[in-house]
Formats: C-alpha cells, sequence, structure tokens
C-alpha cells in the first residue's frame, strides 16, 4: 500500500481533523531507548469513524495518546483542526483537551462517590461555562446516551455498560470535534459491547469524528475505517467493506434479561 | 472556575473522608485554640499590670535615701541622712516639671486597739501624698496641715489594719497606740490592693503626719523619701532628671562619685513591666504556635495521602482539560478549608478555654479582636503552606502515568 492511498482513503467528507506528520515516539526506559513510534502518517477528515487495531506494544497507545494530547511526539508534526498542537504549552493542551477533545476509557474513569450527572458536568467546570449552562449541557448528553433518568446515580449503582455511557456523555458535554475511545468495550461483555459501539455510530452518523482503539476484531468491523499498527508503523490502513452496523447486529442479538 | 464552585468542590472532598478530615482539623483546632487562650492569658496578665500601674499614678517619682558604701560595708538603702524637708522644699520650688511632693518617713511597729494588735507600717507625711498619690478615702479624710504644724496625734490606716484591728467596729474617732502614745484615728483609706511593681500590700499602712512621726516616734529629723509627682506622665522624665541634678548640687557630690539618694520614675516601672508582659506574652504564643505547625504538618502529612489515593482522579481531570493550575489549586483550596474550618473551631475552643480560666483560676484572660484576625490569617497561612507541596505534586503528575494508576 503506497503513501497516496493511505492519504486518500477517505474521500467523501470534506475538512481535514487530524493531520499526523512523520511522528516519532521514544522513550528512556533507564539504559535503553524505546522507538515506540517510527514515522506515522495519517489524516484523519471530519465524520470519519476510525479503528485503531494492534498488538501491546505495537504503538497504538502511545499514538492515542499523542492524539489525544496527553503526550508530545519525540519528532514529527501534529495538526489538530490546523492548530500546531506539537508548539503549545501544557495550559493550551489542557484546553485543547476540554474543548476539541472527548475521551473514553476502557475502564471508564468516572469519580466514584459523585453522581452521573456530576462526573457528566466535570469537563464544562474547566471551561468558560456557567453553572447553569453546564447543568443543562449535562442532562442533555445524558438523555443523547439514554441515561437521563439516572443523573442522580452513583458509578457504583450503575450497570458497566451505564458507566461507560456515562463517561461518553461526559466526552461530549463540551460538544468535541473528535471523541476519542480507548478499548471502550474492552470490559464488557459482548452485548453491551455492541450497545456501546450503536452509540458511537450513532454520534458518528451525526457527524462527530470518532477514533476507537481496539484490538478486538468484530467491534474494528462496526467502524468505516481500520488502521493495523505493528512495530510503531502503520502496516494496514483500509476502508471497512462489508461494514455491519451496530443497531442491526443490537436487532438481531436475542435480549437478554439483564437489566 | 470561580472561587466559589472551587470551595465546594473542596468541601465535598473533604466530606468523603469525614473522620479523617475532622482528625486533621483537631491539629489546627488545637493549635489555634492554644494560640488564643495563650495570648489572653499573656494579655489579660499584661492589662492587669497597666491597670496597677495606671492606679499608682503613671507620673509619679519616688525619691529615696541612698546607700552608702562605708569602709566596705554596704549599709543599705536609706541608711544616709542627707534627704532633709529642705530637699523638699528646694524640689518643689527649682524643678519645673514637678507639680507636687510629700515628704516621707517610715518605721514599723506595733499598733494597739483595744486587745487587738498588729504590726504594720508606720509613714509619716504630709496631706497631699493621699492627692498625689490619687489615693481616695473610704471614710473620714486626711489629717490637716494644721496637724502637721502642730504635730497632733493623728492616724490615717489602710484597710489592712482596719481590718485586723477593728473588724466590725467603726474605726473612725477611735483612738489606737503607737508606741504606747495615743493616736485619733481620723481617716480609713480606700482599698488599693497589692502593688504591682513592688509585691507588697499596700494597705498595710498607717499614716500619721511627718512632724508627730520625726518628733515623737523615730526621734529622726532626715527623711526617708520624697513622693513627687510630675506635671504629666511625659514629663515624669524631665522631673526625674532635675531633682537627680538638684540633689547632687545640694548634696555637694562631685562628679566621679555616686549619687547618695535614688529617683525611681513609675513610669520607668510601666515601661518596664509593659515589656515584660509583651515578653510573656510572645513567649505564650510562640509555645502555642509550635501545636499549630504541628497540626500543619498533619494537614501535609494527609494532603499527601489524599493525593497519592486520587491519583487516578487527578488523570480523570487532566485529560478532560484541567489545567497543572486548576489541580493545585482544588488540592490548595482542600488544605486551606481544612485549616480555615480548624481555625474557626479553634477559636471558639480557645474562647471556651479562656472562659474556663477565668472561671477556674480567677485569671483575666483577655481576647481581642486582633488575636482573632491573626489566628485566622495564621491558619490560612498554615493551609497555603503545608498544602503548597502536595498540590504541587498533584499538580506536576503526568496524566497518562496518572489514568494507568491502580
Amino acid at each position: 500500500m503506497s503513501q497516496s492511498e493511505i492519504n486518500s482513503a477517505p474521500s467523501q467528507l470534506g475538512e481535514v481533523r487530524i493531520r499526523v506528520l512523520d511522528i516519532h515516539k521514544y522513550y528512556e526506559l533507564g539504559e535503553t531507548r524505546v522507538h515506540a513510534l517510527r514515522g506515522i502518517a495519517i489524516d484523519i477528515v471530519s465524520g470519519e469513524f476510525v479503528a485503531i487495531m494492534g498488538a501491546s506494544g505495537s504503538g497504538k497507545s502511545t499514538f492515542m495518546n499523542i492524539l489525544g494530547c496527553l503526550d508530545k511526539p519525540s519528532s514529527g508534526r501534529y495538526f489538530l483542526d490546523d492548530i500546531d498542537v506539537s508548539s503549545l504549552s501544557k495550559d493550551e493542551l489542557a484546553a485543547i483537551r476540554n474543548h476539541k477533545l472527548g475521551f473514553v476509557f476502557q475502564g471508564f474513569n468516572l469519580l466514584s462517590r459523585t453522581t452521573a450527572l456530576e462526573n457528566v458536568e466535570l469537563p464544562t467546570l474547566y471551561a468558560q461555562v456557567s453553572k447553569a449552562e453546564g447543568e443543562k449541557r449535562a442532562r442533555e448528553a445524558l438523555d443523547l446516551v439514554g441515561l437521563g433518568g439516572r443523573s442522580t446515580h452513583f458509578p457504583s449503582q450503575l450497570s458497566g455498560g451505564q458507566q461507560q455511557r456515562v463517561a461518553i456523555a461526559r466526552a461530549l458535554v463540551n460538544k468535541p470535534s473528535i471523541l476519542l475511545a480507548d478499548e471502550p468495550t474492552g470490559n464488557l461483555d459482548s452485548r453491551t459491547s455492541v450497545e456501546i459501539m450503536e452509540i458511537l455510530e450513532r454520534l458518528n452518523d451525526r457527524g462527530l469524528t470518532v477514533v476507537l482503539v481496539t484490538h478486538e476484531h468484530d467491534i474494528s468491523q462496526f467502524a468505516r475505517r481500520t488502521i493495523q499498527f505493528r512495530d510503531g508503523k502503520i502496516r494496514r490502513d483500509e476502508l471497512v467493506v462489508n461494514r455491519q452496523t451496530a443497531s442491526q447486529v443490537l436487532k438481531d442479538l436475542p435480549v437478554e434479561e439483564d437489566q | 472556575m470561580d472561587l466559589v464552585a472551587v470551595a465546594r468542590i473542596a468541601v465535598r472532598a473533604l466530606a468523603r473522608n469525614k473522620m479523617r478530615s475532622a482528625l486533621t482539623m483537631l491539629g489546627i483546632i488545637i493549635g489555634v485554640g492554644a494560640v488564643i487562650a495563650m495570648v489572653g492569658v499573656g494579655q489579660g496578665a499584661q492589662q492587669q499590670v497597666q491597670q496597677q500601674i495606671a492606679a499608682m499614678g503613671s507620673n509619679i517619682l519616688f525619691v529615696g535615701s541612698g546607700t552608702v558604701t562605708r569602709g566596705g560595708t554596704h549599709m543599705g538603702s536609706g541608711a544616709t541622712k542627707t534627704l532633709v524637708y529642705a530637699d523638699m522644699l528646694a524640689i518643689l520650688r527649682e524643678c519645673p516639671a514637678v507639680k507636687d511632693a510629700a515628704p516621707g518617713g517610715n518605721t514599723s511597729t506595733q499598733v494597739v486597739f483595744g486587745n487587738d494588735n498588729w504590726a504594720t507600717r508606720i509613714n509619716g507625711t504630709e496631706p497631699q501624698y493621699f492627692e498625689i498619690r490619687n489615693w481616695p478615702f473610704q471614710e473620714g479624710t486626711a489629717f490637716t496641715p494644721e496637724d502637721v504644724e502642730m504635730a497632733a496625734n493623728v492616724a490615717v490606716i489602710g484597710e489592712t489594719v482596719r481590718k485586723n484591728l477593728f473588724g466590725a467596729t467603726d474605726p473612725l474617732g477611735q483612738t489606737i497606740r503607737i508606741k504606747s502614745l495615743p493616736f485619733r484615728v481620723v481617716g480609713v483609706l480606700a482599698p488599693k490592693g497589692t502593688s504591682a511593681a513592688m509585691g507588697d500590700d499596700q494597705d498595710d499602712v498607717v499614716l500619721v503626719p511627718i512632724t508627730t512621726l520625726q518628733k515623737k516616734i523615730t526621734g529622726q529629723d532626715w527623711l526617708r523619701w520624697i513622693m513627687v509627682s510630675a506635671t504629666s506622665r511625659e514629663a515624669s522624665y524631665a522631673a526625674q532628671e532635675q531633682i537627680t541634678s538638684l540633689l547632687r548640687d545640694r548634696h555637694r557630690i562631685r562628679p566621679e562619685q555616686d549619687d547618695d539618694f535614688m529617683v525611681r520614675n513609675l513610669a520607668d516601672m510601666a515601661d518596664l513591666a509593659d515589656r515584660a508582659g509583651s515578653i510573656m506574652t510572645m513567649l505564650l504564643a510562640s509555645i502555642a504556635s509550635v501545636s499549630l505547625i504541628v497540626g500543619g504538618i498533619g494537614i501535609m502529612n494527609i494532603m499527601l495521602v489524599s493525593v497519592t489515593e486520587r491519583t487516578r482522579e487527578i488523570g480523570i481531570r487532566m485529560a478532560i482539560g484541567a489545567t497543572e493550575g486548576n489541580v493545585q489549586s482544588q488540592f490548595l483550596t482542600e488544605a486551606v478549608v481544612l485549616s480555615l474550618i480548624g481555625g474557626s473551631i479553634g477559636i471558639i475552643c480557645g474562647m471556651g478555654a479562656s472562659y474556663f480560666i477565668t472561671q477556674t483560676l480567677g485569671w483575666v484572660v483577655l481576647i481581642s479582636p486582633l488575636a482573632i484576625v491573626t489566628a485566622v490569617v495564621f491558619s490560612m497561612a498554615v493551609g497555603i503552606f503545608f498544602g503548597f507541596y502536595p498540590a504541587r505534586k498533584a499538580a506536576r503528575m503526568d496524566p497518562i502515568e496518572a489514568l494507568r494508576y491502580e
């Protein structure tokens, strides 16, 4: 596969959200130097649904951290909505994470002893948003993931799938341009996994750009495009053919008495 | 984020660990309480001393006959015979800073009334003595200048003497015996209490005309002391200098010789007592501050534990857009809220302790608004100081590591 094919893979949609140019990442682990990313170049345009695949140690997590502005590349450049992120200060990066990015983690990462609504409100505390506006947005986001009725529940009172939906709502509350999901179904059973994918699919259908890290082949097939990492390089970047929609799969699954 | 929101988040975070927060606060409570109570005790004592000195009259100077050393033998205070009545007249005439003066001589002897007797101090003086010392009468009046002129057998007694000799009997007009001479009691002085400066009972005294004392009791014609009042408290220093140079001149003391008298200035003693009181207050406060510092270390300890426990929370907050400043102010606010709440409770406890001290020990405890304001500011400063390092540690975390923390 040639470089031109990589860049032209998604063609139907417009503006470039993420542009990564020849990114390298080194770690110093004691005496040895780990070369985690060896020249990554990708464009992701708005409205894409990308699944990043790869074994552990392939560099996909490192890449996600860089995409998520939690980490900086050792060399190369990263443009997010035409902003050169590699040159920003820590506080500017925090602002980017707050406004432009939404995170969903494998372990949900909700604050315990804090209600669902307050968890979802959390990002608005760090944005220039009034308390009332923040609460309004949080309620909307919870409605969007179908948990409007559980706003006063604590994470310990919610199932794993529900917790992950709260986390998705939290990621959406500041209306980000990109949703980054790191193994969002890793801790969930297969039916709940599909439910979560159905939500991501719905958000993507509304125009949200979604980047997903997963090592499950089934899950990656709900995306529109898959990128395979191996040894810090992109091994394969292709569109999903015969894409299944999660909503369809969900209908075909037998209903379980789990709620 | 506005301050109210930050404070609310901090209070809720602390409320999640109520027991731990309460125990951490206890250190600050004890610290602030101790500082408030100790400063209160110190200032109360200081105020009491000042009041006593003010009651004595801070513009008063005491001129005493001096000490002499003859042939290597130290003769003790009052051994010189050079201080005389003419000196007093000269002081009144030649020292502009002096308002009034009263001569004095004294002896100690037995006073008898009926079957009772009492060993006390007999002071001989003139009527203006009572004005100079600002000493009112509870009964009767002072003896008159005529009494002085005639060396009359009249006496004014202090409260301690009245209590011990007369009990329930009205002493006015009664006759007491001093060295077997009969004296008519013309006045009873109001109680003045123990002298703060010298520590003796000022009410244990009988006062008679100076002439009567000199001619009929002691047979000495020199003075033991002259009580002088300056025109004001400030003037008392000038009066001291004027009297000293006048008396050196009159007593023909050569420049290399020591004075054969001494001039003591009560304003000086008031300042001295004030300084001693301040030092005591400072000492008490600094001892109490040690416990405040220990309380601060407790806050730091708990905040460090809290930061470690909440590593993942810090990671989450950073991932969703909290800056280092946000995280730092969050933890700093928690520390400050802990210490401020602790400080407020500490103030109440300190006031309670002061009340307890007043009730049980009878000490005067003075809680000034300044002490309270200082305590609040100080406990806030403790929170900031001891919360800073843990908060900084939290803010400096790597979000990736923090998110991975188990």
